[in-house]
C-alpha cells in the first residue's frame, strides 16, 4: 500500500478532545481524530464504542459536549448536515438512502437539480454525473432505475451524490457490509482513485481486513475512549483486533474433524415464491448431515432467506419437500417444524427473534412455555422460568446478569442474539437453523455465537449456516453450497474453499480452475 | 431485582403518580371553566365530594362503576393483546339484549339457573361479536377498528329491532322490553337496602365485575394463555416465529374481550333498569370503557378503581346543576385527565427514545454495545 496520495502538511479534519455525553453516559470520552488530505482513515471499535457517535458530531447530526472540530484548519460549528455539506463533508450512511423508482441521475441531483429557467436541464445534470462517474471509475449508468441495480451500484451512486454536492471529505458508514469480495475490491480501487483527486475517506468498520487493505491509517476507539491512532501498514490483524476488544482474539474456529451422520435435513425440489409472489426459489436441492454444518453462500435476494422461511413455516411453498428426518414440514405451521426438529436462530433479531417488551426469562420460553416445569395445566410456575432464566444467564453469559426481568429489548444486540442462542441450543433440536447469526456483533460475541454453533455440530447436530459473511461461511462449514438465484449451483468442502472461487459462482459465474 | 417489590418501587414503577397527577391536573382545568363562567368551585367541588361520599351516594357510585369497569376490563384486555377493541359498545349492547331475553323469554327459571344463564348468554353474544370481527381480520385482512365500528351501529340496531319484536317488547305504552324476570334481577333485597340506606338500584353486580377482574389479572399474568395473546399482541412475528398460531390467538383474544364487555351489558341490565329501551343514539358504555381503560393504565386493578371514579364522576356530575353548574364539566374534567394521561404516554415514550440511544451508566460497564447503530 502506498501513501502516494497524501499530504501530510494538510490536516483536512481535526477532532480534539472530543466529549459527547448522553446524560450521564460518556459516548466520547476525549477523541482524538486527524485526517489528513489524500488519506484513507479507518475508525475501528466494537458495537457501541463510539464510532457512529463520533462520525455523527462529523456530520451535524449531533452536537459535541466538549472539544473542538477542525475543517481544513478552521474551527467549525456544525448544527446539522447541511452545515457539513457547505463545509465538503460528504456521509454514505449503511442504508442507503435512495428513491428506487428515479434513475441514477435523478437520484443524484435530486435538491440541486440544475435549471433552464423554470425547467429542469436534465440533459445537463446527466452530462455532469457521467462526467464525474467517469473521472473516478465508477462506471455507472445514469439513466439507469435505482430499482434495477445491484447493492453495490446503489453505494456508488451515494457516493456521487455526496461528489456532486461537493464533499471533499466522504465519511463511509460499514461500506462493505453487503458487498462480495469483487465489489469489494472494486470499492477499494474507487476510494484510491479519490484519494489521487486529493479527497479525503473516512471509513467506519469492524473488519480488519478490509482495514489492511484499504485504509492509511486507523485510529481505534474502545468504549468511547480513543485507544490510539496507527500507522495501518505497522500493524497486522490480531494486533488491531486486540486494541479493538482489549484482550487477545482468537480468529480461527476449534473444529474437531467428524464424519458426517444420518442426512437430517433434506430439501428436494423446494420451488417458492417470494413476496411479489415471483418465483424466487427454483427447484432447489439441500441435504444437511448430523454433525455436519452446511454453509449457504450467495448474495442476497438470491432466495436464501426465503429458503429458511419455507423450512421454518413462515413462507408457503409451492411445490417440492422439505424432510426433516424423513417427515415433510413443507407448508406446514412453524410449530410442527419445531416438534419435528427444527430449532434456528432468525436473521432478524428484533422482528422474529424475540418479543423486545417481554422480558428475558419470558422471551427464554417463547417455545416451551406449555411445558412443565415452567406451567402447570396453563398456570405459570414464575421459580421454574425464573431459575431457568438464571442458569440460561450465567451459561450463555448474557449481560448484564440479574436481566432475568428486564425487557429484552433493554439487552444490547450481542446480549438479544445470545438470549435467542440459548433459547435454541436448549431446546436440543436435531437441525439448527442460523441466519446471519452474528450480523451487527462485535468480535467478542461473534466468538460466542461461532462457538455455540460449532459446539452443536459436534453434538451430532445438523447445522445450516445461512450467512452474507463470506469469512463465517468459509470458517465453520463443512460443506459450502452456493446458491444463486434460487439454486444450489455449487458445492464444495469448505476446508480449502478459495474465496475468489465462491466470489464468482455467487455471482453466477464459473469458478477458476 | 428484588423478587418481592415494596410498595414504593411499585409506585415508582407503575404510572400511578403520572395518573393522580393527570386526575388533578383535570380539577384544576375544571375549576378554570367554573371562574370563567363565574361560578363558585368550592361549591361546585364541594357538592361533587359530598354526593359521592354518602353512604347512599357512594352506592350510586358503585352502581354506576360496574358497566364501565367491565366495559374498561374488555377494552384493557384488548389492548394488552395488541387489539383496538373499540367495538365494546357494540358487544355490551348485544350481550344486554341477550340477558334481557332470556331473562324475559325464561320468566319461571329460578334464580340460581336463570342469572348464570343471564350471565352465560351475555358473555356468549358478546364473544360471537367479537370473534366475526377477527375472523373478518383474518380472513380477509379487514381493519377492525372499522369493522368493530360498524358492528357496534349493528348492535344498535338489532337491539332496537329485537326490542321491537312482540315477544319481547313491552306491553304497556313505554318504547322498551318488557322488565326481565324478578328471578333474573340483581339487586338486593328490599329490606337491605332500607337497612343499610343504600341507592334503590343497589345490586351485587360489583362483586361479579370484583371476581371478573381477579380473574383478568390472573389470565394476563399467570397463565400460558395470557402469555400467548400478549405475545400475538407484543410482537405477532416473533409469536409466529416461536409456534404460536396468531390468528387463532387474534380470536381468543376478541372472544374474551367481547365477553368481557357483553357480560357488561348483563350486569347493568340486571342491576339497574330490567329493560332496555329502544334508543335513539348510542349509550356509550363501550367509549367510557376506552376511558377507564387509558386512566386505569391497561391494569385490572387499575380499571377497576377508573370505573369506580369514572362512576363517581358520572353520578356527581348529575348533581351539579343543583349548585349552578353545568353537568357538561365532568367531560371536561374526563377528557383534561385522559389528555394528560396520554401526554404522560407520549412522555414516557421519549424517555424510552432516549434511554434506547444510550445505556444506563450501570449497563455501561459490562455492556459494549449502545450506542452504535
Amino acid at each position: 500500500m502506498s501513501k502516494e496520495y497524501i499530504n501530510m502538511e494538510t490536516p483536512v479534519i481535526e477532532m480534539r478532545d472530543i466529549v459527547k455525553k448522553f446524560g450521564d453516559f460518556v459516548a466520547n470520552d476525549g477523541i482524538n481524530l486527524t485526517v489528513h488530505k489524500g488519506e484513507i482513515h479507518a475508525i475501528l471499535g466494537e458495537n457501541g464504542a463510539g464510532k457512529s457517535t463520533l462520525m455523527n458530531q462529523l456530520y451535524g447530526l449531533l452536537k459535541p459536549t466538549s472539544g473542538q472540530i477542525l475543517v481544513n484548519g478552521k474551527p467549525i460549528e456544525m448544527n446539522n448536515p447541511r452545515d457539513a455539506i457547505a463545509a465538503g463533508i460528504g456521509m454514505v450512511h449503511q442504508h442507503f438512502m435512495l428513491i428506487q423508482p428515479f434513475t441514477v441521475t435523478e437520484n443524484i441531483v435530486l435538491g440541486t437539480e440544475p435549471v433552464k429557467g423554470v425547467k429542469l436541464d436534465m440533459a445537463t445534470a446527466r452530462k455532469n454525473v457521467e462526467e464525474l462517474s467517469q473521472r473516478y471509475g465508477l462506471s455507472i449508468d445514469p439513466d439507469a432505475k435505482i430499482e434495477d441495480i445491484s447493492v453495490s451500484m446503489q453505494q456508488r451512486v451515494e457516493i456521487l451524490k455526496a461528489l456532486y454536492r461537493g464533499a471533499d471529505i466522504l465519511i463511509l458508514d460499514e461500506p462493505t457490509s453487503s458487498l462480495t469480495p469483487q465489489e469489494i475490491e472494486e470499492l477499494i480501487v474507487i476510494m484510491r482513485n479519490l484519494t489521487r483527486d486529493g479527497k479525503s475517506i473516512i471509513i467506519i468498520t469492524h473488519k480488519l481486513k478490509e482495514i489492511k487493505a484499504a485504509a492509511d491509517f486507523c485510529t481505534i476507539i474502545r468504549q468511547g475512549k480513543y485507544i490510539r491512532t496507527v500507522d495501518v501498514e505497522e500493524v497486522n490483524e490480531n494486533d488491531l483486533a486486540s486494541m479493538m476488544v482489549g484482550r487477545n482474539v482468537t480468529f480461527t474456529v476449534d473444529k474437531p474433524e467428524m464424519e458426517a451422520g444420518d442426512v437430517v435435513l433434506d430439501v428436494k425440489d423446494l420451488h417458492c415464491n417470494d413476496y411479489r409472489d415471483v418465483e424466487i426459489v427454483k427447484g432447489l436441492n439441500l441435504q444437511v448431515r448430523r454433525g455436519q454444518i452446511v454453509g449457504i453462500a450467495g448474495i442476497d435476494g438470491n432466495g436464501q432467506t426465503e429458503l429458511v422461511e419455507v423450512i421454518t413455516g413462515l413462507r408457503k411453498g409451492s411445490s417440492g419437500q422439505i424432510l426433516v428426518n424423513g417427515v415433510d414440514v413443507c407448508n406446514k405451521p412453524p410449530r410442527f417444524g419445531f416438534d419435528h426438529g427444527v430449532s434456528s436462530i432468525p436473521a432478524d433479531r428484533q422482528k422474529h427473534g424475540l418479543i423486545l417488551d417481554f422480558s428475558v426469562e419470558d422471551n427464554l420460553i417463547l417455545q416451551n412455555y406449555e411445558e412443565e416445569p415452567y406451567s402447570k395445566k396453563g398456570i405459570f410456575r414464575r421459580d421454574a422460568i425464573f431459575s431457568h432464566a438464571t442458569e440460561s444467564i450465567e451459561n450463555y453469559d448474557i449481560r448484564p446478569q440479574n436481566s432475568e426481568r428486564r425487557p429484552a429489548g433493554t439487552l444490547s444486540g450481542g446480549n438479544q442474539q445470545k438470549v435467542i442462542i440459548a433459547r435454541e441450543v436448549q431446546n436440543d433440536k436435531d437441525l439448527l437453523i442460523a441466519v446471519n447469526p452474528t450480523r451487527g456483533l462485535d468480535v467478542g460475541a461473534i466468538e460466542y455465537v461461532h462457538k455455540y454453533i460449532v459446539e452443536q455440530r459436534n453434538k451430532g447436530k445438523a447445522v445450516l449456516l445461512v450467512s452474507f459473511e463470506l469469512d463465517e461461511i468459509m470458517s465453520l462449514s463443512d460443506t459450502i453450497d452456493v446458491i444463486f438465484d434460487g439454486k444450489i449451483v455449487a458445492s464444495m468442502p469448505g476446508k480449502g474453499a478459495n474465496e475468489n472461487d465462491l466470489g464468482l459462482l455467487m455471482a453466477g459465474g464459473k469458478a477458476n480452475g | 431485582m428484588d423478587k418481592k417489590k415494596s410498595i414504593w418501587t411499585i409506585i415508582s414503577e407503575t404510572r400511578i403518580i403520572h395518573i393522580l397527577l393527570s386526575i388533578l391536573l383535570g380539577f384544576v382545568v375544571g375549576a378554570f371553566f367554573l371562574v370563567v363562567m363565574g361560578l363558585d368551585v368550592g361549591a361546585a367541588y364541594g357538592r361533587l365530594i359530598s354526593s359521592v361520599t354518602s353512604v347512599k351516594g357512594f352506592s350510586y357510585v358503585v352502581v354506576y362503576g360496574i358497566p364501565y369497569i367491565m366495559t374498561g376490563l374488555s377494552v384493557a384486555f384488548s389492548f394488552r393483546t395488541g387489539i383496538f377493541n373499540i367495538g365494546a359498545e357494540g358487544q355490551f349492547v348485544v350481550g344486554a339484549m341477550a340477558a334481557a331475553c332470556i331473562g324475559i323469554l325464561l320468566p319461571n327459571l329460578p334464580p340460581v339457573v336463570l342469572i348464570p344463564l343471564c350471565f352465560i348468554g351475555s358473555m356468549l353474544a358478546g364473544a360471537i361479536w367479537g370473534i366475526v370481527v377477527g375472523f373478518l381480520k383474518n380472513k380477509w385482512g379487514i381493519n377492525e377498528v372499522l369493522s368493530m365500528i360498524m358492528f357496534n351501529w349493528i348492535a344498535f340496531y338489532l337491539s332496537n329491532f329485537i326490542a321491537g319484536i312482540p315477544a319481547i317488547h313491552s306491553d304497556g305504552t313505554a318504547e322498551a322490553t318488557k322488565n326481565i324476570s324478578a328471578n333474573a334481577s340483581t339487586l338486593l333485597s328490599k329490606d337491605l337496602i332500607s337497612q343499610l340506606g343504600l341507592c334503590p338500584t343497589a345490586n351485587w353486580g360489583i362483586f361479579v365485575a370484583l371476581v371478573m377482574t381477579v380473574i383478568v389479572w390472573l389470565v394476563i399474568e399467570k397463565t400460558t394463555l395470557g402469555y400467548r395473546l400478549k405475545a400475538v399482541g407484543a410482537n405477532k412475528f416473533a409469536a409466529e416465529y416461536g409456534g404460536i398460531n396468531v390468528n387463532r390467538s387474534i380470536l381468543t383474544a376478541l372472544a374474551i374481550s367481547g365477553a368481557l364487555a357483553g357480560l357488561g351489558g348483563a350486569l347493568h341490565l340486571m342491576g339497574m333498569g330490567g329493560r332496555i329501551s329502544i334508543f335513539s343514539s348510542q349509550e356509550g358504555f363501550g367509549f367510557a370503557g376506552i376511558v377507564a381503560a387509558l386512566i386505569g393504565c391497561s391494569h385490572p386493578f387499575g380499571v377497576f378503581f377508573a370505573g369506580l371514579f369514572y362512576g363517581a364522576l358520572t353520578y356527581g356530575g348529575s348533581k351539579l346543576n343543583l349548585v349552578g353548574a353545568p353537568t357538561q364539566l365532568i367531560n371536561v374534567i374526563v377528557g383534561t385527565v385522559v389528555l394528560f394521561i396520554a401526554i404522560s404516554v407520549v412522555f414516557e415514550r421519549l424517555k424510552y427514545v432516549q434511554f434506547k440511544k444510550k445505556p444506563k451508566p450501570a449497563a455501561a460497564q459490562n455492556v459494549k454495545e449502545g450506542t452504535d447503530k
